[in-house]
């Protein structure tokens, strides 16, 4: 067994580049799939909300099969199912061009599309928690819809929703060694390859597993700071 | 009944007229529902046109035996899992320093990495350590990938297991405790009498989430060689090259889910009738 | 409103990210597709880089056809609907040619065949490569290739255990958990040669089956592209000729690689 501290180190012949390169990739991955999902998890959610038993009905629609189905299969339908579909619709419409979708952008959509169904529902319980006195209270001091929303709402759905979001931006950080399977070049892939070649399994799983530690405690500290911004010392959250 | 007897007000007016405006809303969800619609009827033409009777008859044993394996798999686990939770849950809440210290660093360590990585540090890692492990007779275990599984799936889903059961319990107010204790109950007979029955209830949803969760999580096994119902659907796809094949697996995937969540808000709903929610 | 407007110019850069053209460019520059994990013929070194029989025929290959070649690894797995979705031009990872693999892509003549063995531990009581010497035993082999396939046919009455690449089996193999691997016997050699590989041995060669093995390895392209396949036929069979492929063979082989 060559000494650890060569195979780890970031020269050549280390692999510990590599697995730098890894992390950015899943730190990155995570970060760009996190603005759509909050994103559309919050439109599904003023969907679910809006009162129009329809628009209900498509919304639970979209949860129901995001949550229903594994992130795993997900991801496999959106890498070699999308780029499929998309052809198929582009010939019924008489254009014969095909998109190419790359692992990253396949980890984004599916783990988008699975965050923003959960993260629909915590959206859906936290606007539900606020009581419609704060509607009626803005509408008595003239604010417009928008900036009701704004001023009022938002601050306190934020504070709602923040331990829902924080647990699905967890899972979201875990769900992206997943693209390890459909060959993007995170943390677990880089450790795998590493592993396989220098048949040092239990090492590099163990640093695979150490460094998805250190992004949990990143993550639960710059979460906690944020919630001490949003929280109110001593009133009723 | 009024007591005037006059003609008119003996008339029953008819109720209000039901307005129901096409708002913007009501457009947008008739519109996304019919492009559901046009999904659904996409994803069964291409079933229907890509139907191969002999391939499906090939492959249909190898899902089933993927589904049982799947089913086995995460039964196991799920029970194994929630006997394991008990005494982590127990050490969590221990005033021992050691107990709650070991406790809390299983619960964060198997809670904070992700399943993926655990099946693989548990399979080819600990299998690394063949010598070691016959030294202490434990290579039998290690050297099945099938117990490899259930050993990296039982320990996740005890660290999940363990922290619903901590909340569970923490939910019962403390009066409950204290009405125990001047009624002269043991620790022990409060726990299985007074507070797991109602802990129960609280934990009732969780633990469903939990079970729909390994469901979903068990997919990735067959990267250490465990063919459940995603790795023969993988390997029926890399045979035929068919895309129906993962159709077919998300199909089923999601009749296994929903049943199982409409079977656990069923027993929800019987088990709090009395709460009147 | 400023919103939509962002949001517009967010989609359309999502968008722009994620479409790309599926065809091949003019023929000046083409993408190849290869494994990584297979060596001799593919494989990664510690530094990334890719290395191999397989990567030093291509860029011959290239050089031929005054092309500007692009390595892409991808999964086996996913090798053949990537380079269908247009991910690459061209596979070149040592893939049989194959009848199940030419309905969906086609291949060009064969740039080398090697025949299949069976690797055991030095220690076992497996003689042969008959079904009967492996009977009960567990085998592993690479998914999706046709030693799988073979393995799978063949060996009805043992368990056969399908990895998502040859190191892993190689892995499990050095870890006791396998009686018997099946893979091209370059590869299982270039194992045995090894510090883990020094466990085992070989056990016996197997006849190639025409059906199941094919006529040996080739390039696979996407179906109906005559021009690039050509190209590289032509290129193939002037490697042959000018003594390239000899000297590319040497450095790996002591032996012609291209076989019959």
């Amino acid at each position: 067994m060559e000494s650890v501290l060569t195979i780890l180190s970031f020269g050549p012949e280390g692999w510990g580049d590599d697995i730098a390169t890894g992390m950015m990739v899943t730190v990155s991955l995570a970060l760009a799939t996190l603005p759509f999902g909050l994103v559309a998890g919050y439109a599904i959610a003023r969907g679910k909300l809006l009162g129009d038993p329809y628009l209900r009905a498509a919304a639970d629609i979209y949860t129901t099969i995001f949550r229903g189905l594994p992130e795993l299969l997900t991801l496999f339908l959106v890498y070699y199912g999308a780029g499929i579909a998309v052809r198929q619709v582009m010939r019924l419409a008489g254009a014969d061009t095909a998109i190419e979708i790359n692992a990253f952008v396949a980890g984004m959509i599916a783990l988008g599309a699975v965050f923003s169904a959960y993260a629909s529902e915590v959206f859906v319980s936290a606007f539900k928690a606020i009581p419609r006195g704060q509607y009626e209270g803005a509408y008595a001091i003239g604010l417009s819809h928008r900036r009701t929303m704004r001023l009022v709402i938002w601050p306190q759905l934020i504070r709602l929703a923040l331990p829902g979001l924080s647990n699905l931006w967890m899972i979201l950080l875990k769900d992206t060694a997943l693209v390890s399977v459909i060959g993007l070049a995170d943390i677990l892939r880089q450790t795998s390859i590493a592993a396989r070649v220098t048949r040092e399994a239990f090492l590099f799983f163990l640093v695979a597993c150490l460094l998805y530690l250190v992004l949990a405690l990143l993550s639960s500290i710059v979460l906690s700071a944020i919630e001490r911004r949003v929280t109110i010392e001593g009133a009723r959250q | 009944m009024s007591l005037s007897t006059s003609a008119e007000s003996a008339r029953e007016l008819p109720p209000p007229e039901l307005v129901r405006r096409w708002t913007r809303a009501r457009v947008a969800g008739i519109a996304l529902l019919v492009l559901w619609g046009l999904v659904g009827l996409g994803i069964v033409l291409f079933l229907v046109t890509s139907w191969n009777p002999d391939l499906f008859w090939r492959y249909v044993p190898r899902y089933l035996s993927g589904l049982w394996v799947t089913i086995q798999l995460v039964a196991i686990s799920m029970v194994a899992g929630a006997l394991l939770s008990i005494p982590v849950a127990i050490g969590r809440n221990s005033k021992n320093r050691i107990a709650s210290g070991l406790a809390y660093a299983f619960v964060y360590a198997f809670r904070g990495t992700p399943l993926i990585a655990q099946t693989f540090l548990v399979y080819y890692g600990l299998g690394s350590f063949r010598p070691q492990l016959e030294a202490v007779g434990l290579w039998w275990f290690f050297r099945e990938a099938w117990y490899c599984a259930l050993f990296a799936f039982t320990l996740n889903t005890a660290a999940y297991q363990a922290e619903i059961l901590r909340g569970a319990v923490a939910s019962v107010g403390r009066g409950q405790w204290e009405a125990a204790a001047a009624l002269g109950l043991s620790r022990l007979t409060t726990l299985r009498k007074i507070i797991l029955p109602q802990a129960f209830l609280v934990a009732l949803r969780p633990y469903g989430n939990e079970l729909i969760l390994l469901i979903k999580g068990s997919a990735i096994v067959a990267i250490i060689t465990v063919y459940d119902l995603m790795g023969e659907t993988r390997r029926a796809y890399a045979g035929t090259f068919d895309f129906q094949t993962y159709i077919w697996a998300a199909l089923i995937y999601l009749g296994m889910v929903e049943i199982l969540r409409i079977a656990i808000e069923r027993i929800e709903r019987r088990l709090t009738r009395h709460l009147g929610r | 409103m400023r919103t939509t407007r962002r949001l517009a110019l967010f989609s359309a850069a999502f968008l722009a990210l994620a479409a790309g053209a599926a065809h091949a460019q003019d023929g000046t520059k083409i993408r190849i597709g290869t494994e990584g994990a297979y060596p001799p013929f593919n494989y990664t070194t510690a530094d990334g880089q890719l290395a191999g029989f397989d990567i030093d025929i291509a860029r011959a290959l290239c050089e031929e056809m005054k092309a500007e070649c692009e390595f892409v690894t991808q999964d086996w797995d996913g090798m053949i609907p990537a380079l269908q979705a247009g991910k690459f031009d061209a596979i070149i990872a040592s893939m049989s040619i194959t009848p199940e693999r030419l309905e969906q892509v086609d291949f060009t003549d064969k740039y080398y065949n090697t025949p299949p063995a069976v690797v055991v531990p030095k220690d076992s009581d497996i003689q042969g490569v008959t079904p009967e010497d492996l009977a009960g035993k567990t085998i592993g082999a690479q998914g999706s290739t046709t030693h799988a396939n073979y393995a799978e046919l063949t060996y009805t009455e043992s368990e056969v255990r399908l990895y998502p690449t040859a190191e892993e089996y190689q892995l499990d193999m050095g870890n006791g958990r396998l009686d018997a691997v099946v893979d091209d016997i370059i590869v299982l050699q270039e194992w045995l040669n090894t510090e883990e590989g020094a466990c085992c041995r070989v056990a016996g060669t197997i006849t190639p089956v025409e059906e199941i093995h094919g006529p040996g390895v080739g390039i696979a392209i996407r179906k109906g592209e005559d021009e690039l396949r050509e190209r590289f036929n032509a290129a193939i069979k002037a490697l042959r000729e000018n003594g390239k492929y000899k000297e590319i063979n040497d450095k790996y082989f002591d032996f012609d690689a291209y076989g019959e």
